[in-house]
């Protein structure tokens, strides 16, 4: 087999634009965030969970999701705020089951308040409530084919930063494919299951997204230097 | 400018995708109102957007409407209503407001695929909607509305509910709305005079224009005199700060067409400034934004100490610029400014003439500070994002789904 054969399928690479839709619900405590929580659109969810990676992409370490900030931040419920921080979003196949574990746990830490009577529940003033919004996203091919991984790393280095976004975060979670494109593509259509399953155990939540696409073309450009001896 | 412009500022990938956007709504004629063409942060976006969205394939257009000062008096109470400072609107007032508002129905053409309404001011427009048919209609509100005056929004409501969308810029400011309500942050133009580099030469020659001395800290608010800006508190922080820090102060803006009450506050200022060298009020005229972007590179602190915000454009202009900015968190300021990280929060006048003792006597934090916040402000505040959020709104307005694939 030649080390670079042709992918049986080319790569075309998508991208994502996001518009943020406001709901005009909003949350002032607890209660009133795990009755939004359980009462929003996918799209709010997904929205919370992946803000920070976009609006602060030169930043890192930052707060995962928004309830984990808001939580810890505003209400000052620092347990809680950790609890949430640290779910592990890259573990969850659906929206839904994302949800349902924010859920439980906010769910778990109010009915711990409740019986220990450890007090009262925050309230937030008004100026820092929590505002549900909504992510609306617009999918589009971009020019970039890749036929081959010689082809696929080069466009890694040059395609925008939301096309990886799209492959690596909204395929695998939003719209529910399970795993990442670039790690499907790879061992679908390149035969080289050693480097999808590398790739598709990066954890893409606790990476900027450009050291993210670093990470990714490093992974690849090493498989590509063994398999050229 | 030109979009190819934009790309050693913003990089090749996103102006590739404004051009993409653009291809699907080729053709499409937005038409953009508003009530003045010069002043304020709207007529200040709708000049850099406009030539944009042409070069991208839309046929832009920006009409203003016709009104005197009466109708500018009074949608500066709406205004000032809107921001939650308790007045009443007379039934006087109301029949000005929409007996001009009836005349620009009448005489303006709105023909187009999408409008795109500024302000109240121009919300009577919507009147206009079922003669234009298969049109989209966008009330696009640069406001906080967090807290309105009931009176003045229940008029309002009516109107923007007539719409097809509505446009908001921050979270904070949604209301309950039977249509839907986008959060687009507005932007500054990095390729503009008020933003671009400048020469240190030039930010020389503006400071020796103004009488200002390079020798001691430069504290700075650029806004047009209004009491929601606070003028008068700024110098009160000024004055806290000089026990401390022999520093000046430079409050400067330029007056707006449609704002009446500005030379009021104006001659105020220079009351209360009066016997000290050390305060310079400038009064200077809309097109001073070589000036301004001068004063904003000299100074050593920006200060925004408003009561109530917009978005706050002028302190975009001074994180992208790398000042270390103080900023009360009001309206979209907290959007752009993460206290402690890329600039300080206040609430009180004690509490800003705090922080900016603290920058004045910590450089490298102030560095640092400035640092983050031209960060932030090219990832999220700059012109190519708030084309790319217009572009996408107006494809939303034919799309109903979450997921939308173009």
């Amino acid at each position: 087999m030649p080390k670079f054969s042709k992918a049986q399928q080319p790569f075309v690479f998508y991208t994502r634009l996001h518009l943020q839709q406001l709901t005009g619900l909003k949350a002032r405590d607890l209660k009133t965030l795990l009755k939004g929580i359980n009462k929003v659109s996918g799209s709010v969810i997904y929205h919370h969970t992946h803000r920070f990676l976009q609006q602060h992409q030169f930043l890192s370490p930052e707060p995962p999701n928004d309830f984990a900030y808001w939580v810890t931040e505003v209400l000052g419920e620092h347990k809680l705020g950790e609890e949430l921080a640290s779910i592990d979003t890259i573990q969850f196949p659906t929206i839904r089951a994302l949800r349902e574990k924010l859920s439980q746990t906010i769910q778990g830490h109010i009915r711990y308040m409740e019986e220990s009577g450890l007090g009262q529940f925050r309230v937030s003033s008004e100026e820092e409530q929590f505002h549900f919004v909504k992510t609306i996203s617009f999918v589009f091919p971009t020019p970039y084919v890749a036929r081959n991984l010689l082809e696929f790393a080069k466009i890694l280095k040059k395609i925008t930063i939301n096309s990886i976004y799209f492959h690596v975060f909204e395929a695998k979670l939003r719209l529910e494919k399970g795993v990442n494109d670039f790690s499907y593509w790879i061992d679908t259509s390149c035969a080289r299951p050693d480097l999808a399953q590398e790739l598709a155990r990066l954890d893409p939540y606790t990476h900027t997204l450009e050291g993210l696409r670093k990470k990714i073309i490093e992974l690849i450009e090493q498989r590509i230097k063994e398999i050229k001896g | 400018m030109r979009l190819a412009d934009y790309e050693p500022v913003v990089g090749r990938s996103v102006i590739e995708e404004l051009r993409a956007l653009g291809q699907r709504l080729k053709g499409k004629v937005v038409r953009n109102i508003n009530s003045t063409a010069v002043g304020g942060g709207v007529a200040e976006i709708l000049n850099r957007m406009i030539p944009l969205l042409n070069e991208l394939g839309l046929r832009a257009r920006w009409d203003v409407i016709k009104a005197g000062e009466k109708f500018f008096s009074v949608t500066k109470k709406f205004h000032n209503m809107l921001h939650g400072k308790k007045e009443r609107l007379s039934q006087e007032e109301i029949d000005l407001f929409l007996s001009t508002s009836e005349e620009n129905v009448k005489k303006m053409n709105l023909r187009g695929d999408i409008v795109f309404v500024h302000d109240p001011q121009p919300i009577v427009l919507i009147k206009k909607k079922k003669l234009i048919k298969k049109a989209k209609w966008i009330w696009r509100c640069h406001i906080d509305i967090s807290r309105p005056q009931p009176q003045v929004w229940d008029f309002l409501k009516p109107y923007v509910e007539e719409y097809d969308a509505s446009v908001f810029s921050s979270p904070s400011f949604a209301q309950e709305l039977k249509i839907g309500q986008f959060l687009i942050p507005p932007s500054i133009d990095p390729l503009s005079d008020k933003n671009k580099e400048l020469p240190q030469p030039t930010i020389d020659e503006a400071l020796r224009k103004f009488n200002i001395s390079r020798k001691k800290p430069v504290i700075v608010q650029i806004s047009r005199f209004d009491y929601l800006k606070d003028p008068l508190g700024v110098i009160d922080v000024y004055r806290l700060v000089k026990k401390y820090v022999d520093c000046q102060l430079v409050l400067a803006g330029s007056t707006a067409a449609d704002d009446p009450e500005s030379n009021e506050v104006l001659a105020k200022v220079q009351e209360k400034a009066k016997g000290d060298k050390d305060i310079h009020v400038l009064s200077v005229p809309a097109a001073s934004d070589i000036e301004i972007n001068a004063l904003q590179r000299a100074a050593s602190v920006v200060l925004q100490k408003s009561i109530r915000e917009g978005f706050a454009l002028t302190v975009t202009e001074a994180l992208w610029k790398g000042c270390p900015v103080v900023a009360s968190a009001v309206g979209g300021i907290p959007l752009q400014i993460r206290h402690k990280f890329s600039g300080l929060l206040s609430r009180t006048t004690e509490g800003t003439a705090f922080w900016v003792k603290q920058l004045l006597n910590s450089p490298e934090y102030a560095r640092e500070l400035g640092a983050a916040g031209r960060e932030h402000i090219k990832q999220n505040f700059l012109l190519t994002r708030h084309l790319r959020d217009y572009l996408l709104l107006f494809l939303a307005l034919y799309h109903g789904e979450d997921i939308v694939n173009i």
